[in-house]
């Protein structure tokens, strides 16, 4: 009964959260100069009065902005988006058919930097100062340091224009292979460059956090016990030393995990990924209010998802967090 | 021998056949070379229903599924298009156009003059901002039978025959949209034109596919099987995009100026810069005239004198530009260039002016400070502003840069709230359609950018600009446009930069690209791949 209770507050405190970032996101965006309909008119070459009051009205901007802001709320209360000014479709559909891509390239980003990460750390703290430890803790550095923009770019030159084995852009050629397999290993290969620039960073982040927990953990008390019962040395690292040792990730992957959705915009404009970073920003561009809405609602839900499936994960790795508060 | 006998025989029985059939159907499309070409849509288009949206990527990729009347060659002149010949009454006020009668819509229906009526007076005249004001100068436009339109104008407007191009006017389905919601119309997801290639698939934020439309009215054409446009955000990885081969063309603007030097350079690669002539886009500094000191002319002069347009094409252009002294562009019809006044890059005749006007130096070398808005269109633009503002810094006039997105840009530009921004104009084909609008009074419209935001209202550029619309005389309007570049030149109104020019890269030996004077936004039923 407690715990259903617990789950319940949680659960109410997500909603008030999501509630209170959409009022937000709304303000936040009208506070930016510039309105549709004035890019709208100057695309167009445009400068008939009538054209800018019919805009105006068809978006409902020539409404109080409380209003709209209410108009907004009740719109969302029913789980309706609205439409896009500029596409003139309805949002859900359009950030539906962008979400799949993003959720591809970060989940494998997220996938191979944990695994990279982790690995890295624990071989380099096997012997600290050892010739391993220095190659892995300077790459570590240099993928931490590196702007995300210049990686991406280097690696098209490399891979793409200098050797030719990946493609440079996009998530498949224009006419991808129907389906199946074969659709599948053509999305892998456009996966690699952008997949491995978008987790350089933190597959370094893992490594120095994995490293550096692995040695302060190693020097403690129960971790000689263990060694002392005889346990071969793997059981020791694994059991002890590693399941200790992971908790700070874990934090840092929560971290990464909120950006599932939303810190993707420099990778996928880099490599023409058709993913919801690069939607939201162009969205930003052109003042398209209810696509941006839109997406901020969806990436903000999730990053409360994630956040409550982190707090699961750390009862798991460490048992006595569950009890507490 | 007898099998001898029979294979020669079943040989020239077969030489007999092929020769029958040769001058039939089939023998067009084995003249075609076929294949896809591969280009760039940036940014990608936000619908493909061209009558709904005139952005640069619209009009770029759905015009070749829509159609106009018209076409225009690189001297400006009309092409028959869908129209195959036209009139023009003697006193100027009627204009009547014969269709080509064997034009379907892609879902097969014919083209007939109901859709030209329906999308000059209906269509477009409600939602396309051009052509309405366009078609807003006839009295009367009616079907005279299936085939043949009669526009009767309310006064003469010598360009109008100059409208009628895709972008301009596209024809648009009577049958689909008549009597209902045009922004709504579930129909704009899946465009029906009479153009060469039809929308075969829209993956959005990937690509956009187009594919022959094996019904179009030209027989045999297009000699493509398709188009695909691939949406690459970055400029550096459309670059990239071209090296490695995995587009054939560059528009103009798909790129940076640095990098259309390199690549122009570089093997099997051809450049053009032709196919602009329509829009002859002029770059300006855009005062605002409206306050001082930007109200007095010797202050625009000092302006015009302490910037070398020469510099601003050899170093941020990199020889992709000309310099501009007027308000119509030297390729547009009309342009004078003894009618200007030469405003030669001199610092010393800048602050001659500046000191005359009484605006003096303080202690700390500032006469005066303006709020500065530059064009945020990438790199070579940012460079722009920055070598404009030092430029003026050297004449005592302290900038006070402005940053802003596009949207910002254009908020501020339509609220008249700067001093000094940067523009660009589009002239399309004549002086009344495409330079009057930045000048007049009439077209003082708060809340749009593209209006005469520098709130220029001078009676006499008004009255030589409405004289000149309706003359229907070539020699009276050319010295009418005369007058007026004098007249403007004088003033300075504007401090003219330069002709911006837009480089097309493609493949060697891709034929037949760029063939009239919209260019890549051009219908592209001509264009062939080498034979593979």
């Amino acid at each position: 009964m407690v715990k259903l209770d617990r789950a319940a507050s949680r659960l109410v405190k997500a909603v008030a959260v999501i509630l209170a970032i959409a009022c937000m996101n709304f303000v936040l965006i009208r506070m930016a100069p510039g309105d549709p309909v004035a890019v709208m008119a100057g695309e167009a070459a445009m400068t008939d009065q009538a054209y800018l009051d019919e805009l105006r009205e068809r978006f409902g901007l020539d409404r109080p902005v409380h209003e709209q802001l209410l108009v907004y709320l009740g719109n969302v209360a029913t789980l309706d988006f609205g439409t896009s000014y500029r596409q003139g479709r309805p949002v859900a559909d359009i950030i539906l058919e962008r979400l799949p891509a993003t959720l591809v390239l970060t989940i494998t980003a997220f996938v191979i930097s944990l695994a990279l990460g982790i690995t890295a750390g624990v071989i380099a703290a096997r012997r600290p100062g050892g010739w391993v430890d220095t190659v892995v803790s300077t790459l570590a550095l240099a993928f931490y340091a590196t702007p995300l923009f210049w990686v991406g770019l280097m690696a098209i030159l490399l891979f793409s224009l200098e050797l030719g084995w990946l493609p440079a852009f996009g998530m498949h050629g224009a006419t991808p292979p129907a389906g199946g397999f074969a659709y599948t290993a053509e999305v892998a290969r456009h996966l690699v460059l952008p997949a491995m620039t978008l987790g350089l960073f933190y597959t370094g982040v893992y490594a120095r956090l994995t490293r550096a927990q692995m040695l302060e953990v190693q020097s403690q008390d129960f971790v000689r016990t263990a060694r002392a019962k005889g346990l071969t040395e793997a059981r020791v690292e694994r059991a002890h030393v590693l399941r200790n040792a992971l908790l700070p990730v874990v934090t840092m992957a929560g971290v990464q995990a909120g950006h599932l959705v939303g810190g993707t915009i420099l990778v996928e404009t880099v490599f023409a990924w058709p993913g919801i970073g690069r939607l939201a920003f162009n969205a930003l561009l052109q003042r398209d209010y209810s696509v941006l809405l839109g997406v901020f609602l969806v990436t903000s839900t999730m990053v409360v998802v994630i956040n409550l499936l982190t707090d699961l994960v750390y009862g798991l790795i460490d048992p006595r967090i569950r009890f507490e508060r | 021998m007898r099998t001898l006998w029979k294979q020669a025989a079943l040989s020239a029985a077969a030489t007999a056949l092929l020769a029958l059939s040769l001058p039939g159907g089939a023998s067009a499309e084995d003249a075609r070379n076929g294949g896809v070409l591969r280009m760039i849509a940036h940014p990608e288009p936000p619908t493909l229903m061209l009558g709904l949206n005139q952005q640069g990527p619209t009009q770029f990729v759905a015009g070749k599924i829509y159609e106009g009347l018209l076409t225009y060659g690189p001297d400006l002149q009309p092409r028959p298009h869908l129209a195959e010949r036209w009139e023009i009454s003697e006193d100027g006020l009627v204009y009547t156009f014969h269709l080509r009668k064997d034009v379907r819509w892609h879902d097969g229906r014919p083209f007939t003059a109901k859709d030209v009526v329906f999308s000059a007076t209906d269509f477009l005249a409600k939602v396309h901002p051009r052509a309405r004001g366009h078609f807003s100068r006839a009295d009367k436009i009616e079907a005279l039978d299936d085939h043949t339109v009669r526009m009767t104008l309310k006064a003469p407007f010598a360009p109008f025959i100059m409208g009628f191009e895709t972008s301009s006017a596209p024809m648009i389905p009577a049958h689909i949209y008549e009597g209902t919601d045009y922004q709504t119309n579930p129909a704009n997801q899946t465009p029906i034109g009479t153009g060469p290639f039809k929308l075969a698939e829209w993956k959005r934020g990937a690509f956009i596919r187009l594919e022959r439309n094996a019904d179009y009215w030209q027989a045999g054409k297009p000699d493509l099987d398709g188009l695909n446009f691939v949406i690459v955000p970055d400029a550096a990885s459309r670059a990239l995009a071209f090296e490695t081969g995995e587009v054939d063309v560059l528009r103009g603007g798909d790129i940076e100026y640095f990098d259309v030097q390199r690549l122009a350079a570089s093997d099997g690669v051809t450049e053009t810069r032709a196919g602009y002539e329509m829009l002859s886009p002029t770059m300006w500094v855009q005062f605002n005239l409206r306050s001082a000191p930007m109200d007095d002319a010797r202050f625009r002069r000092a302006v015009m004198h302490a910037i070398d347009r020469q510099f601003i094409v050899d170093n941020l252009w990199f020889g992709f530009a000309k310099p501009s002294a007027g308000p119509i562009a030297s390729t547009t019809p009309f342009y004078d260039e003894k009618a200007l006044v030469n405003y030669d890059y001199d610092l010393k005749k800048a602050e001659a002016l500046l000191d005359e006007m009484g605006l003096k130096k303080g202690p700390d070398g500032v006469r005066a400070t303006v709020r500065f808005l530059p064009l945020p269109y990438g790199e070579t633009y940012i460079r722009l502003g920055e070598y404009i503002r030092q430029q003026l810094e050297q004449i005592g006039i302290r900038t006070e840069t402005v940053a802003t997105d596009h949207a910002g840009w254009a908020k501020r530009l339509g609220d008249w709230d700067y001093d000094l921004s940067l523009n660009l104009l589009y002239q399309y084909g004549d002086p009344s359609l495409g330079v009057e609008r930045a000048y007049v009074s009439t077209n003082l419209v708060k809340g749009s950018p593209s209006a005469n935001v520098s709130g220029l209202n001078d009676p006499e550029v008004d009255r030589l600009f409405r004289e000149a619309a309706v003359a229907t005389d070539r020699d009276t309007r050319a010295s009418l446009f005369s007058d007026l570049q004098q007249r403007i030149s004088e003033q300075a109104y504007f401090g003219y930069l330069i002709e911006v020019q837009f480089p097309t890269l493609y493949r060697s030996g891709i034929e037949n690209l760029v063939t009239g004077a919209t260019g890549l936004n051009g219908e592209m039923e001509d264009v062939r791949l080498p034979k593979r």
